[in-house]
């Protein structure tokens, strides 16, 4: 069953297209990471999904329609967009008063235990805090709602290697199970890598690529040649090709492994590489037009 | 299709089963707990102020045994003026309060959580934006006036309390101060007054403020104010009258009878000169409430499109 089941949506601010007609499918228990550049339609994708914003085209949440029942689908809905959102007046324990207040899947004393594995007391204020312990307050938050879908926009923004690190970690193994669905953006793709399960690439508000992470492994190889295999391995065409410490590194798309064994190492690639190979070519094919 | 998506809605309904823990949500009542949590200033001013005073009225206890003994040569309207005056200016004093919190608090009200991005906060949580509207609305229009009026209230009840026991400190009876400051029906009339003139009344000028506040990226006070110039304006202009801002300021100082006293005397009993029955019937006040609702309404729809600035 879809979580999130979207046809052709657009929206438009002004003369920019931020999103370009794109469909999107996301089944129930899946991690689906969100790339792309800065200004690629992440967040709009994002807020068309949460209900912050009108769009065109179709677009079913939990078989809700977002926009006009957000109030409702936020019970099963949760999200951090972006880092810092808690109200800097706060004080911890006055938003756990409040969440427990309104929203029905919010589990108290499960909140207060996740605080109590970090330095965060009940009784600082929002604005006393550091932002990865602000962070760590609102990761708690989510974490005690029981929510169907999470939705983390650059979560980890901002934030040193040791929280970005504790927070993927709280999140696979403390909150994620089968039942429930993450979608996630951020730039620190190497981070998400081993905890997606989904994968789509999205640029100027269109999706570029979008596989799951099983149709990543067996798709794209990275095969690392001496100069010698060099030219059998461009013969195989490769989708990217880069220099690495004297070593030719070529990403594969649909390759023999075996082919591509014979004439060197064979790795898989990380998501990161794709990118910049998906990416790369884009913008580099019409300057290669114009030689 | 359509049965479709029933079925899907359905399918994602049913197998869930709500923590029987925990009691039922109440949006409305945490978002008015939340905005007294915000802006402190809802009840710290009134306190601060009414601490100010009553720091005055201490310091006119001094000569009060004298003022008290030379009342005998008075008429009896002129000793009712000489004892009434402060407890009057304390109740007028915290209409003024009512009047520059519910101001102050209306213009950042839709402002301050766009500002600090926290409405993404908000937002995530099964709050609609009515509720949201309707809770900072509350803070005008129920919340302040009536703190306003219990913080006025035990005001007065201290400056007669402390009042009784200079009297009675100097050998003098408070017989007589008791018996002109009927402490309950000026509590109540207090209540009354703040309630219908500055509550009820300017309720429009509030909720144009609140959506102004909702509206506006920065200077909300500019967006309030500038529309209203504007109209004044083209009235000066046009007409050489100034109908519409004297309109607005008589709106917002809480210019309505709704009471019959004369202007200058303050009467024994003053709950039985109220007149609510006339200020209710009163076209200007459910005109005024209509016109609150259509800009409440217009919030709403505002804070629905919006995210931070």
């Amino acid at each position: 069953m879809a979580v999130i089941e979207g046809r052709g949506l657009r929206k438009v601010f002004g003369a920019m297209v931020a999103l370009d007609g794109i469909d999107l499918r996301l089944e129930e228990g899946r991690i689906l990471g969100l790339i792309g550049p800065n200004g690629a339609g992440k967040t709009t994708a994002l807020n068309a999904i949460l209900g912050l914003i009108p769009y065109e085209g179709e677009l079913k949440v939990l078989g809700r329609d977002p926009w006009h029942e957000r109030d409702r689908l936020m019970r099963d809905v949760c999200f951090i967009a972006d880092v810092a959102v808690l109200p800097r007046w706060a004080r911890v324990s006055q938003l756990l008063d409040y969440v427990a207040g309104v929203h029905p899947r919010f589990d108290r004393a499960k909140a207060e235990s996740f605080l109590a594995r970090t330095t965060i007391t009940l009784g600082r204020k929002v604005r006393e805090l550091s932002k990865g312990m602000v962070t760590q307050l609102h990761l708690a938050l989510v974490m005690a709602t029981d929510a169907r879908l999470l939705v983390l926009d650059e979560p980890t923004l901002g934030l040193d290697i040791l929280y970005r690190k504790q927070f993927y970690d709280s999140l696979l193994n403390d909150y994620f199970d089968r039942s429930r669905t993450i979608v996630v953006t951020t730039h620190q793709v190497e981070e998400v890598q081993h905890i997606l399960t989904d994968l789509t690439f999205i640029d100027c508000g269109r999706i570029v690529l979008a596989c799951s992470m099983e149709e990543f492994d067996s798709r794209y190889v990275e095969l690392s040649v001496r100069a010698e295999q060099l030219a059998a391995a461009r013969a195989l065409k490769p989708m990217y090709e880069r220099q690495v410490l004297g070593r030719s590194l070529l990403l594969f798309d649909q390759v023999e492994r075996e082919q591509l064994a014979a004439l060197g190492e064979v790795r898989r690639p990380s998501i990161a590489d794709l990118f910049v190979a998906v990416m790369g070519n884009q913008v580099v094919q019409p300057q290669g037009a114009g030689r | 299709m359509n049965h479709q998506s029933d079925a899907t809605t359905a399918s994602f309904d049913a197998p869930r089963v709500e923590p029987a823990a925990g009691p039922a949500p109440r949006p409305l009542y945490w978002s008015v707990r939340r905005e007294l949590w915000e802006n402190r200033s809802i009840y710290l001013a009134p306190l601060a102020i009414a601490a100010v005073f009553l720091a005055g009225f201490l310091i006119s206890l001094v000569d009060l045994p004298t003022r008290v003994r030379a009342l005998a040569a008075l008429t009896l309207a002129q000793q009712r003026d000489a004892l009434i005056t402060p407890y009057e200016v304390a109740g007028g004093v915290m209409m003024l309060t009512t009047i520059l919190v519910s101001v102050f608090y209306c213009l950042d009200a839709l402002h301050g959580e766009r500002r600090d991005r926290s409405i993404l906060f908000w937002k995530s949580l099964p709050v609609s934006d009515l509720t949201t509207v309707l809770a900072k609305a509350s803070v005008p229009i129920v919340i302040l006036p009536v703190l306003t009026s219990v913080v006025g209230a035990v005001l007065q009840l201290i400056m007669l309390l402390l009042s009784s026991a200079v009297l009675l400190g100097s050998g003098l009876s408070a017989a007589a101060l008791w018996a002109r400051l009927p402490w309950l029906q000026m509590s109540l009339l207090l209540l009354y007054h703040i309630l219908t003139a500055h509550a009820l009344w300017p309720a429009p000028v509030y909720g144009w403020m609140l959506l102004a506040s909702g509206w506006a990226r920065r200077a909300a006070f500019l967006w309030a104010t500038l529309p209203v110039v504007g109209i004044a304006g083209i009235e000066a202009m046009a007409f050489r009258t100034s109908h519409f801002l004297a309109f607005v300021g008589r709106r917002l100082i809480g210019d309505v009878p709704v009471h019959s006293f004369a202007p200058d005397v303050f009467p024994t009993d003053p709950m039985s000169h109220i007149m609510p029955g006339a200020f209710l019937s009163s076209p200007g006040l459910w005109i005024g409430l209509v016109v609150t609702a259509a800009f409440l309404a217009a919030a709403v729809r505002l804070r629905r499109y919006q995210g931070p600035i």
